[in-house]
């Protein structure tokens, strides 16, 4: 009886997360078209319910309605798989991430799918396989477009996730380990002074992380895979309807998935930024709450700090991109990891 | 329930058996060098169950070194190919059969 | 449990494999090794080596394949030619392989009570213990390897260069 309740239980803890992440992924996008709105000083969709509130309904269904093209030369099998495959590997991330303190009920961890020692590795992984998704939709397509667009990508996030993986050692040398809980644990002392990005002196780190995460998630500054003044829209030009809607879907979930990242291993995750300035108030359960509520906070400023640079900064050229990635953001990461460890080394 | 380690050994030994298949029958030089590396894998599953079943970490190590050195000798081992089909034009290991470029 | 994993994964394994003979596109050859090297990763998990499966998906399945289907997409060669010089290699070869395989196994069958079983936790390396090894006892070959890559970049650099 015990074990079906811990099953049941499981089950529906995955099941409430993936309907907020999703649902999350769907207001990611009125965000984005509002904040763009405003700052390029338009209104941004207002028409669907109140302030456009209902809008990733209204696009979610057009999406779902529209027909479904095949283009005749596809290579079928492969051009079926590829948006199936950034969609799940997208949404696959969440299940590592702790979104608040580790309350148990009936042994089930509440605010985290699954507390791995390697989560972060996890993480990293789904990532590096995430890249298919994107190079066979392009070379399945057999449109040049979609192969440019598929080509400049996979070269880019292959470039940029060693970039994205050196600025982490950093964190990993200060916690001696590899597990997301932990990381946190060793934010959460001191408030906004214990996080790694202050207290830690990873800022360094955080920046190269926020480059390399906006070059793996395929976002402006660093979008040249779909840049559509030159390839039309790079690696999905010829996709429709819902297979389009996937990797759409795929591209914001990445989004919240850094975002997610970042908030663990740089900005303290569920910690509270003002650490134990104030006195614990309210029940037990605006206890357990209150962190998730710092977590979803910083997610968000993550997010609008990405929308923020999508209305500000140009593109870059494809040859900058690839320089900026091997002859800065690399060596820069290297220094930096040199550096803690040799501070951990004397002083650790 | 416990799996016999001799299972996963067969099952190396398998794919070890597989890789050299792939290896005589392929003509296209890149999956013949992906059939070498099918068997570098299968030679790691076999370090791997060593690995556990004497409980001892140097089985390992040793699957972290094959990895490293196969990352190197696939990009080498690619940079070649591309430099070959620069100057031939083909990928086929029966067009490829004079000593130079 | 662990018998029902391992033989969902290990068949995965073979299947992809075979599927790696079968198929004459490259990039079909591709997508199964990829299979069979993320297959791998979970018969690693079931053998208590956690880091090894995370990096055998992010070196293998997220960097080595990548760079073949980036390969194979570049050259975009198309399927393989059907030609004569192979035959000699199915005469000799497949007899060979399986007498190869029919040694290793019966071998293995031989040393089947010896070796007896395993299961999932009977025996873990965490990340800790396998660094401990890795940087104590082992560095010299770490810090060899490390210079090994260093000269595989320069080379691959120079061979795919274009010539001016």
């Amino acid at each position: 009886m015990n074990i079906l309740i811990f099953v049941l239980l499981n089950l529906l803890k995955v099941a409430v997360v993936t309907v907020i992440f999703l649902m999350a992924v769907a207001y990611t996008v009125l965000l984005e078209r509002k904040l763009v709105g405003r700052i390029q000083n338009r209104w941004g969709p207002s028409r669907v319910g109140p302030f456009g509130l209902l809008q990733p309904l209204a696009d979610g269904l057009k999406l779902f309605l529209k027909e479904d093209l095949m283009p005749t030369a596809v290579f079928r099998p492969l051009f079926i798989l590829a948006p199936i495959i950034a969609l799940s590997c997208a949404l696959i991330s969440i299940g590592v991430i702790p979104f608040g303190e580790n309350i148990r009920w009936h042994g089930v961890d509440m605010f985290q799918i699954a507390d791995l020692n390697i989560g972060l590795l996890v993480i990293l992984g789904v990532t590096s396989i995430g890249v298919y998704g994107i190079a066979l939709s392009g070379w399945s397509s057999n449109n040049k477009y979609s192969l440019l667009g598929s080509l400049r990508s996979s070269a880019q996030m292959v470039s940029y996730e060693l970039a994205l993986g050196l600025s982490v050692v950093g964190i990993v040398l200060r916690t001696g380990s590899l597990r997301l809980r932990d990381i946190v644990n060793l934010q959460n002392t001191h408030g906004i002074l214990s996080w790694n990005v202050f207290g830690g002196f990873q800022f360094v780190a955080f920046f190269i992380y926020l480059c390399a995460a906006f070059a793996e998630t395929n976002r402006t500054p660093f979008d040249l895979p779909e840049a559509e003044s030159e390839l039309t829209a790079g690696y999905h030009t010829e996709y429709s309807s819902m297979k389009f809607a996937m990797f759409f879907m795929a591209e914001y979930a990445n989004m919240i998935t850094v975002g997610c990242v970042a908030t663990v291993l740089f900005l303290g995750g569920w910690s509270s930024p003002f650490g134990n300035l104030f006195p614990a108030f309210g029940g037990p359960l605006v206890q357990a709450l209150l962190p998730v509520f710092w977590f979803v906070l910083k997610v968000f400023s993550f997010l609008f700090l990405y929308v923020w640079v999508r209305g500000t900064l140009p593109r870059f050229r494809y040859d900058q991109l690839m320089g900026f990635g091997w002859k800065y953001l690399l060596p820069i990461a290297i220094v930096n990891v040199m550096a803690t460890s040799l501070v951990l080394a004397f002083h650790g | 329930m416990t799996v016999p380690i001799v299972w996963y050994l067969i099952l190396s030994a398998a794919l070890f058996c597989i890789g050299i298949g792939g290896f005589l029958i392929k003509r296209n030089i890149i999956t013949i060098f992906m059939s070498i590396e099918l068997m570098l894998n299968a030679v790691n599953l076999a370090f791997v169950t060593f690995a556990n079943h004497w409980h001892q970490v140097s089985g390992q190590i040793f699957v972290f070194f094959v990895m490293v050195v196969a990352a190197a000798e696939a990009a080498v081992g690619l940079a070649i190919i591309i430099s070959l089909f620069r100057s031939r034009n083909t990928l086929n290991v029966d067009q490829i059969d004079l000593m130079k470029l | 449990m662990n018998v029902a994993i391992f033989i969902l994964f290990g068949l995965l394994c073979l299947g992809g494999a075979m599927n790696l003979l079968l198929q004459r596109h490259p990039i079909n050859s591709a997508l199964s090794l990829i299979v069979v090297m993320s297959s791998l990763a979970v018969l690693y998990l079931l053998l208590g080596a956690e880091f090894l499966a995370l990096a055998q998906i992010i070196v293998y399945s997220g960097a080595i394949m990548v760079l073949f289907v980036f390969v194979i997409m570049l050259l975009n060669a198309g399927e393989e030619e059907r030609t004569h010089g192979s035959r000699a290699a199915y005469l000799a070869g497949i007899p060979g392989v399986l007498a190869l395989f029919t040694v290793l196994a019966s071998t293995f069958l031989t040393l089947r009570i010896s070796f007896g079983g395993t299961r999932l936790g009977s025996f873990l390396v965490t990340t800790g213990d396998l660094s401990r090894v890795l940087f104590r006892n082992l560095l010299l070959p770490f810090e060899v390897t490390s210079v090994l890559i260093l000269v595989a970049i320069l080379g691959a650099v120079v061979l795919a260069r274009k010539e001016h």
